[in-house]
């Protein structure tokens, strides 16, 4: 029997696309032939922005990238200024922004895992329970900073100020009950016999073809490559620490669950190790102003963020503000896949796949 | 056996179901009696006589009291309260503003020339409905003038409303956050209620009062 193809629409606003994203798909009966990923909807200009502000102003934009993830992107492009202008960070500085950058891994991935379920029509339930996980963490930045999303914790040689003794013991009482709250995920998803049947070989991703699409992050351990930048190209202090990197073996979208899942367990005993080697002292060096004025230059400084590898590369011109900010962002390129992960499967699957690819629509577009 | 994940996940969600609750109904929650006279530290008489309708609701558990999420002493958030003797009207917060949003215009002071009154503050506007709460304003006010408020309601009809006129920042009730203020980091403050108000612009700050003397030297012997 002949049919005919039909192409529709998804998106720009629709409550599974994550933000504004736009797919225009083409479909035969229920099976997807072509899907066309169409971004610019959330497009700020942070990279324009950046050139007429401060190095330290910056900072603040660098929040609305990745909104959930604010934190790591903070890391990011301070660890690029301090190259740039050659600032040593103090070592309390560093401990406490790793702490905050790991808790930030530990909420992203929560919305993640969440949001991937919600998408499954699991609806609001899990995703709740791990809002609710994120939300303490949201609490402790707050202590930390006074903001919950839009954090800029992070300046030049450290972060602004130390955390306030009520910190340390609500960090503490976390770390304590989060393994206990993870293992009520697992026993509410990982063994369920719908989600499994929804997305075990579905939209498999080769260990290859991820290398070849510069895909990063737990998109690409998913996939069994053992390819993590806090292990193979250290920043910061993660050479001190010690922690697994969990790999996926099939590369389907239950091993990119899995994949975030384990990893929110490593993160909870990265905190736990740089609580103990945090030592007291000056949170920012005294000799850095508030003014960075870098040499001429250019600097990149690859991080893992929570959606893959995260790096501002910044020119500067010995001015006050960079002449060229370019950044480099891990939601557009492991997005560029999802056409070629989703062809030949269901209507239905097209959402879970995108979902596990866990982008960011802000840090998208920019 | 097919279905033992699905039980094992209504067990989990049963027990969540059992457990505490975590959600907060912001702004008003509804209480019985006894959690009306707690807010309203009153006797049930005394409840009774002043506000009978409400009493009665309270019976029915229908009484509302306001009910407001927890919040960090460093929490950012709009209603900035700014020390006029401390500003000297240099303008530092306006230059430091990422979105350029602060308008500060002084004319030379009447007043003796001593540090921080050498000029007059004539209009100091914050507009905050383009306002990002980054922080950055307080974080480069050399003299502390300047800090963060704490709360997050100002719905307006327009615009207009959301910027804070001078006269505003003068009269408000300074209870200010204490984002880049460590000094203010005590158990007992809590910037979000009116008893904790700072009067005094000398008790909030990172820097001693100078002394007249040293005002001469500095600001007329040595110029």
């Amino acid at each position: 029997m002949s049919t005919e193809l039909v192409t529709m629409n998804i998106g720009p606003i629709h409550p599974s696309t994550h933000g504004v994203f736009r797919m225009r798909v083409t479909f035969d009966g229920e099976t997807i032939i072509d899907a066309e990923p169409i971004i610019g909807y959330l497009h700020r200009g942070s990279e324009k922005l950046a050139e007429e502000r401060t190095y330290t102003q910056i900072v603040t934009l660098t929040d609305r990238m990745d909104y959930t993830a604010s934190m790591t992107n903070n890391q990011a492009y301070i660890l690029s200024v301090e190259k740039l202008s050659g600032i040593t960070p103090s070592d309390r500085g560093v401990w406490l922004r790793m702490i905050a950058a790991e808790l930030q891994r530990i909420a992203a991935h929560s919305v993640a895992i969440g949001f991937l379920i919600n998408d499954l029509g699991a609806w609001h339930t899990p995703l709740l329970y791990l809002l609710r996980e994120r939300e303490k963490i949201l609490e402790l930045f707050e202590m930390m900073c006074g903001a919950r999303i839009t954090n800029s914790y992070l300046r030049p040689g450290g972060v602004f100020m130390d955390a306030p003794d009520e910190f340390w013991p609500s960090l503490n009482k976390f770390l304590d009950d989060m393994p206990n709250r993870l293992d009520d995920i697992e026993n509410l998803l990982t063994d369920n016999e719908i989600i499994l049947a929804r997305t075990q070989n579905v939209a498999i991703l080769k260990k290859e073809d991820a290398i070849n699409a510069s895909i990063t992050g737990p998109m690409l351990r998913a996939s069994g490559v053992d390819w993590d930048l806090r292990h193979r190209n250290p920043y910061d202090y993660y050479e001190k620490i010690s922690f697994r990197r969990p790999l996926g073996t099939v590369g389907d979208n239950n091993d990119r669950y899995l994949v975030r899942l384990h990893e929110i367990r490593e993160s909870l005993k990265i905190v736990e190790q740089c609580l103990d080697l945090i030592e007291p002292g000056p949170v920012k060096p005294e000799e850095v102003p508030f003014l960075v004025r870098p040499p001429e230059g250019e600097s990149y400084v690859p991080i893992e963020a929570p959606k893959g590898e995260l790096g501002f590369y910044l020119v500067s011109d010995g001015g006050i503000s960079p002449f060229r900010c370019h950044v480099r962002a891990p939601s557009l390129i492991n997005l560029t896949l999802l056409r070629d992960m989703v062809i030949g499967y269901k209507i239905a699957d097209l959402f879970v796949t995108f979902g596990s690819i866990d982008v960011n629509m802000g840090e998208v577009d920019r | 056996m097919f279905g033992i994940g699905l039980l094992k996940g209504l067990f989990t969600t049963l027990k969540n179901l059992l457990g505490p609750v975590f959600t907060v109904q912001y702004p008003n929650k509804k209480v019985g009696l006894i959690g009306a006279l707690k807010f309203h530290k009153k006797t049930p008489f005394q409840f009774l006589k002043s506000q009978p309708t409400e009493f009665i609701k309270s019976l029915a558990g229908l009484h509302e009291v306001p009910e407001y999420p927890s919040q960090a002493t460093r929490f950012r958030g709009q209603d900035f309260n700014w020390f006029e003797d401390r500003c000297t009207g240099c303008a530092s917060c306006a230059k430091y503003c990422p979105l350029g949003i602060i308008k500060i215009e002084t004319s030379p002071s009447t007043r003796d020339q001593k540090e921080g009154s050498s000029y007059d503050i004539d209009v100091f506007d914050i507009d905050i409905g383009r306002c990002m709460f980054c922080g950055l304003c307080v974080e480069a006010c050399p003299f502390d003038a300047l800090h963060m408020g704490s709360g997050f309601e100002r719905a307006h009809e327009k615009r207009k409303g959301l910027v804070i006129p001078v006269d505003e920042l003068r009269t408000a009730i300074k209870t200010p956050s204490t984002w880049f203020r460590p000094q203010m980091e005590s158990k007992s403050y809590k910037p979000r209620e009116k008893e904790s108000e700072i009067k005094d612009s000398q008790d909030i700050g990172r820097h001693e009062q100078p002394s007249d003397e040293e005002l001469t030297e500095r600001w007329v012997n040595e110029r």
